[in-house]
């Protein structure tokens, strides 16, 4: 059924993504696919997905193969003051999820239990209406299926009772190395990632689309300002500039002095 | 947003055969229309002709056409849904009234062309539907979209209408100054779109969509996921030079308003059966040529806020 729950239980499972530690590895990209894929029953195709080697008399041609999870790259500010933002992108399990209510079939749904939403497989017609619906890019039509696929948050993690409890997270949560990207309960203030978006001031993606997502991503933290303090060189260029006698010790001084020569 | 010509014919084709549908019954509700089996025939013969053909080729654009069926059952929520079920329904008025064309002493003709007209009118109106409430495609997301689907429907409907009643020697001079008034429609309607469409900014971008122009800071794509074109890209990034467009526009504006408006006023003043078949076929290919152009820059010019993710900063 493709009507939003109707008694959502409060319960809203989601990740928090901190864009101030994330270092633009992939590795929750390629984890993620990996998990997905790996298994006999995963709800992920491998087909392209690396590159364009399955190509069908060269019109498929391209790694266009359905990954889950994105890490893009983002420039914000100009001139010294810029900085580099790395942006992981996956579904954000939303709360109004228009992908949801435009599917004709009934394979999109958001259970009501933790709010993830799903594509059944064995239903969806691939007619790529909720790709339309989505503004986050978080749904993608599998060649090999014909069928739209989607972020599970690795459902089959999650509860999975095999898996020691620690392992109960989604693949990009465990094996982010930075530690940038944390998964629980946003319905619950009190739970971890709620505090830690109440904390750092974590925010929706394109909020003015009322969409409601669930995942929330925690904003850089602002620059230390280096001017006031004489004693932190602002840049390298400033470092190589300053003449300090204290620098080094004497050997590292005759180095200098003979390499300087 | 890529111009998927599947949908493209789909839209076009069910289009002109549902407003074909919609002005048989109601003139026929009026009495505008002759009670002569083979006009009728060919009427609602080429309306349900171009509805499954459209409907048909809407399936090329499944990736699993084998379970279309299963699209007829989120009718609560999906204008999708409701768009499979009405273009359903309406063949049951429309088969009822086309016996009561054939057989006038059998069947009724004139309510049930009023409830195909009905049924039709709502199949369409459904259809313009699915692309206005999508609110991350800001162009479609616009009050002129359903108005256009309809009118042009209507637009395409009447040339044909007024084509087969040419062919079958029951031409009348008020199906000119019909397709003359859906002709203007549609070009206030198009050029209202288009100015439109040129004039509203969306509030969404690439600051808003990574939250990281809070304060106003420029957020410029860096580095993109991937080195080649994923699924998003080639179905939401789809570009078209403004050029291209303007070029495409000019011959929108003639071949749905021009030439058949001018074709409308020369049928009234014709009274011999191969002039009026000449004019209103001459009519009828221009609006099928200038509908299929329409709808391609439809999808051409829309674009879909996902792009702030790939490099536009404004959408």
């Amino acid at each position: 059924m493709t009507a939003l729950p109707a008694s959502p239980t409060g319960r809203r499972l989601g990740l928090v993504i901190d864009l101030d530690i994330c270092v633009g590895c992939h590795a929750c990209a390629v984890n993620c696919k990996e998990w997905n894929f790996g298994g006999h029953s995963g709800p992920l195709t491998d087909w392209n997905s690396f590159s364009g080697t399955e190509d069908r008399g060269g019109e498929d041609a391209g790694a266009w193969g359905v990954w889950f999870n994105r890490v893009h790259t983002f420039e914000v500010g100009d001139g010294p003051d810029s900085r580099t933002v790395h942006f992981p992108r996956s579904c954000l399990h939303c709360e109004d999820a228009a992908c949801v209510t435009v599917c004709p079939t009934g394979a999109s749904y958001k259970r009501e239990e933790d709010g993830i939403v799903l594509v059944n497989a064995d239903t969806c017609i691939g007619c790529k209406l909720c790709s339309w619906a989505c503004p986050y890019g978080a749904r993608e039509y599998d060649h090999a299926d014909g069928v739209m696929k989607k972020c599970t948050l690795c459902i089959d993690r999650i509860y999975n009772e095999n898996l020691d409890e620690v392992d109960r997270v989604p693949a990009c949560v465990s094996t982010c190395p930075a530690s940038a990207r944390h998964f629980g309960d946003l319905g619950d203030p009190d739970s971890a990632v709620s505090v830690l978006v109440s904390e750092r001031g974590g925010y929706d993606l394109m909020p003015e689309l009322g969409y409601r997502p669930t995942n929330k991503y925690l904003p850089p933290r602002p620059r230390r300002d280096c001017a006031d303090n004489e004693e932190v060189p602002v840049s390298l260029a400033d470092l190589a500039d300053r003449d300090d006698p204290e620098i080094g010790s004497g050997l590292l001084r005759w180095v200098d002095a003979v390499l300087s020569r | 947003m890529h111009p998927a010509l599947s949908v493209i014919i789909f839209t076009t084709a069910s289009g002109a055969g549902y407003g074909l549908l919609a002005l048989s019954g109601l003139f026929a509700a009026v009495d505008w229309l002759p009670r002569d089996g083979s006009a009728g025939g060919w009427a609602i013969g080429s309306a349900l002709v171009l509805v499954t053909g459209g409907l048909l080729a809407s399936t090329a654009h499944l990736g699993r056409p084998e379970r279309a069926w299963r699209a007829l059952s989120q009718w609560r929520t999906s204008w999708l849904s409701r768009e499979g079920l009405l273009a359903l329904a309406s063949y049951v008025p429309a088969l009822v009234f086309l016996a009561g064309w054939l057989l006038p002493e059998a069947v009724p003709w004139g309510p049930w062309g009023l409830l195909a007209a009905v049924a039709a009118l709502l199949t369409v109106y459904a259809t313009g539907k699915i692309y206005a409430t999508l609110t991350p495609i800001p162009a479609w997301n616009n009050g002129l979209v359903v108005p256009g689907y309809l009118v042009l429907g209507g637009l395409g409907g009447m040339q044909i209408l007024s084509l087969i009643m040419a062919a079958t020697d029951h031409y009348h001079e008020r199906f000119g100054w019909i397709v003359l008034l859906f002709a203007t429609c549609a070009a206030l309607v198009k050029h209202g779109y288009w100015r439109d469409i040129a004039r509203t900014r969306s509030e969404t971008g690439s600051a808003t969509a990574t939250g990281l122009g809070a304060g106003g800071e420029r957020v410029r794509l860096l580095d993109a996921p991937h080195t080649t074109d994923n699924f998003v890209m080639r179905e939401m990034g789809y570009r078209i030079a403004r050029r291209h467009a303007t070029r495409l526009r000019q011959i929108c504006t003639s071949t749905l308003f021009a030439v058949p408006a001018m074709l409308a006023l020369v049928s009234t003043l014709i009274d011999n059966w191969f002039g009026l078949v000449v004019t209103t076929a001459l009519a009828t290919a221009s609006v099928a040529i200038g509908t299929l152009i329409e709808r391609w820059l439809f999808f051409a010019e829309a674009r879909h806020v996902v792009t702030a993710y790939y490099g536009s900063e404004t959408v």
